[in-house]
């Protein structure tokens, strides 16, 4: 049966200059037969190299031999026993650096498109809701936990402990659940519907869920123990957005990223005024960065309107460290890209609003710290560009809210990250941590084993006591 | 979801409201705030928690008519819910014995400092309110204020109640009569910069409660920024209290007509 004469499937994508007006999913996924052609590629290695580039552990080529028979029920089944998240992994998830970067098609050229059978297999649990299985929920203990925090690490954690028989609690501070998932990343890169539905599973298996409370405001850390909770798991994330420290960065139409994207993907600024959430966007916008946040953010303001949307990088494209299959998606909706450029200053007119941008052109040097070559500014290469909107898309920092009000919790003085030890349990017993609180800004997948390697330490550490 | 017990029009435009929170008031101080969604079209709106009785769960908004979102929140009424309501939020008032403290509210800003006033009443300060607005249908809350201040002083632009001027000519008065150990001022930015300005040259401290524009109000988007010192700070996570003489209101004034298109448009519909 297997064979890898098949050239790799092409994931199929709606039409660049439709999608780049609207808010629909731009990737459409496999198809049935697509899927099944793809699955059959995978030759099913002894070793499963691919198994070591995922973080959850997901036995790939086991569930991957499921599609190829056409037993999708089994396939889901597979993958559900490591992620609670498989629609949200299969569309976001980073795999060419994960574990299609380790197939042992790569030597051929062509890995065997993981997340895009991931994904084919959660949909069409989705579609044929008749298939799913009732979870299995280990013996229900009279424990207490609270986790803090719905994003991919938190939502993890909270499904695990649940399932290990604990009684959760999770407390998210927005009006909704999937932290970046919801806020950050636009529905045409991952529809609501589906988080939505992600979340429902979640409850499904008995976890309650308390949105609108901030904890270190509504509740301190203290008042948890106080109410009953005997272990604490803190998923708060990489919230802090950071600036250039540029002159200029507070004038009217310079947003940090997460206020662009939350405007428009939280508080659904697009649909103004049915919601009632602003947003305001020029007619040239310039997005300074090159991950994920700023191929999101530039993708936005195209579909908000904008006639020129680019993205100004101050290293090269190779050295962009968005998802390659994002930035080929901006390419093609009419995205422009200024790499080696470097932004200077941003200039205003009488009213406070931005009108222009100074930057300077940039060489590669040496590799710096990061491994990466350091960009070195070309002398007298200063020049002036008109704008009307400027976001900040150069990363963010770690909450830093409940470790200000919880003085004994220790933190990483230069980072802000919490530190944790090899259970993951932070400097106060009982209260533990993961996803991008302790590693700084990290991707979906990483946040989910944090939150799975959590949950089996608290439950570790109520076995031990 | 979140019922509103009890409605009560204060001014013209100005409409009290009181509604059951129990998680929040649990820990609310002074100078905090909550962000309210109406609905699921809301907006976030920031309102400062001008009361809470603890044994009832109850927590007490006092709204001042602007935009959209504030005549939606005004026009509703006791027995309908709120959906969303995120607090407490923001740090705290200083409440020491400073000594004599002058309370100074602009408009609805008034209702702001009432749990700080009194919290400051108890601590032993001497207090002092001035309240200020256009004209004498716009004063609230003078007649809370007089029982927990030793002194309320009335201001009306027009002159049709109080003394005829702005806030800040009442401030000239108290500061020439006796020693102001502080001033915390809350109100319209360009009174909050008049007051800074008048209490400068006497060297005495004061606090300023700034509304920017926030969004999340958790610290993770970064609309609230203000220039403080010459430092980039978030108002919702660092303030919305700060020390008046490092603020840059210009700057702040700016960027609060960010949205003013917008905000027409949304009246509109
Ligand atoms: C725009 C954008 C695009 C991205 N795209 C990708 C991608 O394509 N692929 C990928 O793998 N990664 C991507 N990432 C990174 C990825 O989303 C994050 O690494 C991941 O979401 C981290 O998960 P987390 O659970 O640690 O934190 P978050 O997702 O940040 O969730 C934290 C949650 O905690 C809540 N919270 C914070 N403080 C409190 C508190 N005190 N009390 C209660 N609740 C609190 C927050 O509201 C939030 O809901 C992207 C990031 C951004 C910003
Ligand atoms: C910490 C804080 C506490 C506040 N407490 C109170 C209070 O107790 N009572 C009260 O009546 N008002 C209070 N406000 C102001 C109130 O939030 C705004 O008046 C309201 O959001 C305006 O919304 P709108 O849609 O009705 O008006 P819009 O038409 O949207 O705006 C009218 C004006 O209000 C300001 N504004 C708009 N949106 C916001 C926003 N999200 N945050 C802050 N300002 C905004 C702008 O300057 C704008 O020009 C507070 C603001 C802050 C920041
Ligand atoms: S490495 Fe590639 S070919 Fe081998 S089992 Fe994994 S997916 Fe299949």
């Amino acid at each position: 049966m297997a064979t890898n004469k098949t050239p790799r499937q092409e994931i199929p994508a709606r039409n660049p200059e439709e999608r780049n007006k609207d808010f629909k999913e731009v990737s459409l996924g496999f198809t049935e037969e697509q899927a099944v052609l793809e699955a059959q590629r995978c030759i099913a290695c002894k070793k499963k190299p691919c198994c070591n580039g995922c973080p959850v552990e997901i036995d790939i080529p086991e569930f991957i031999k499921l599609v190829a028979k056409k037993d999708y029920k089994g396939a889901i089944q597979k993958i559900k026993e490591k992620n609670n998240l498989p629609a949200i992994c299969g569309r976001v998830c980073p795999q060419e650096t994960q574990c299609e970067s380790l197939c042992t098609l790569v030597a051929k050229g062509q890995p065997v498109a993981v997340g895009a059978l991931e994904r084919f297999v959660a949909d069409r649990e989705a579609e044929h809701p008749g298939s799913k299985e009732p979870p299995v929920i280990k013996e229900k203990k009279d424990i207490k936990v609270a986790v803090v925090g719905a994003g991919p690490a938190g939502l993890t954690a909270a499904a695990d402990l649940a399932r290990y028989g604990y009684k959760v609690t999770l407390f998210e501070s927005l009006s909704a659940s999937g932290g970046v998932l919801r806020y950050g990343i636009p529905e045409f890169r991952l529809p609501k519907a589906i988080l939505d539905r992600e979340t429902e599973y979640i409850k499904s298996l008995g976890v309650e869920i308390k949105y609108n409370i901030l904890i270190g405001r509504t509740f301190s850390i203290a008042d948890l123990f106080k109410d009953g909770y005997k272990a604490i798991f803190l998923g708060t994330g990489a919230g802090l957005p950071y600036f250039l420290g540029i002159p200029g960065e507070n004038l009217n139409g310079v947003y940090s990223a997460n206020e662009f994207l939350t405007r428009v993907n939280l508080m659904h600024a697009y649909e103004f005024p049915k919601y009632k959430t602003p947003v305001k966007i020029g007619e040239r916008v310039a997005v300074v960065g090159a991950g994920n946040t700023a191929m999101d953010c530039v993708r936005v303001a195209k579909r908000l309107g904008a006639k020129d949307a680019m993205i100004i990088y101050r290293r090269s494209e190779a050295e962009a460290p968005a998802r390659r299959a994002e930035l080929e998606h901006a390419k093609e909706e009419r995205i422009e890209f200024r790499f080696l450029t470097a932004p200077i200053k941003i200039e205003g007119n009488e009213k406070g609003e931005v009108k222009s941008m100074t930057c300077l052109k940039m060489e590669l040097g040496e590799p710096d710290a990061s491994g990466r070559r350091r960009p070195v500014p070309i002398k007298g290469s200063e020049y002036e560009m008109p704008v009307d909107t400027v976001i900040i898309a150069v990363g963010q920092g770690p909450n830093p809210l409940i470790a200000h009000t919880t003085k004994e919790l220790a933190v990483d003085e230069k980072s802000g990250e919490l530190k944790i030890d090899e259970n993951c349990m932070t400097s106060i017993k009982g209260i533990f941590a993961g996803g991008d609180i302790t590693t700084g800004e990290g991707t979906v997948i990483a946040a989910m084993g944090a939150g799975k390697k959590a949950a089996a330490a608290i439950d570790k550490f109520f076995k031990e006591k | 979801m979140h019922k509103i017990v009890e409605k009560k029009q204060l001014a013209d435009t100005i409409t009290l409201l009181k509604v059951e929170a129990p998680m929040v008031v649990r820990e609310a101080k002074p100078g905090q705030f909550v962000i309210v969604r109406l609905d699921e079209f809301g907006e976030r709106i920031p309102l400062t928690i001008c009361d809470a009785d603890r044994a009832r769960g109850v927590l007490t908004l006092i709204i001042q008519q602007l935009g959209r979102s504030t005549k939606d929140l005004c026009a509703l009424k006791a027995g309908d819910q709120i959906r969303d309501i995120l607090g407490p939020l923001g740090n705290p008032t200083e409440i020491e014995k400073f000594g004599t403290v002058v309370i100074i509210g602009g408009g609805v800003g008034a209702a702001e400092l009432y749990t700080a006033a009194k919290a400051l009443k108890e601590k032993g300060n001497k207090v002092i309110t001035i309240i200020g607005a256009r004209n004498k249908s716009l004063i609230i809350l003078e007649d809370e204020f007089k029982p927990i201040a030793d002194e309320v002083l009335i201001t009306t632009d027009d002159g049709s109640y109080g003394i005829k001027g702005f806030v800040t000519d009442a401030l000239k008065k108290v500061i020439s009569e006796q020693k102001v150990d502080r001033i915390i001022c809350c109100g319209p930015i360009p009174m909050m910069k008049a007051v800074t300005t008048t209490a400068k040259p006497h060297n005495i401290p004061a606090i300023v409660s700034l509304n920017a524009i926030l969004l999340d109000a958790t610290g993770m988007c970064g609309s609230c920024r203000c220039t403080i010192e010459g430092k980039t700070k978030f108002s919702c996570v660092d303030g919305p209290e700060f020390d008046g003489y490092k603020v840059d209101f210009d700057e702040l004034m700016a960027r609060n007509k960010r949205f003013l298109d917008e905000e027409r448009r949304a009246l509109e519909v």
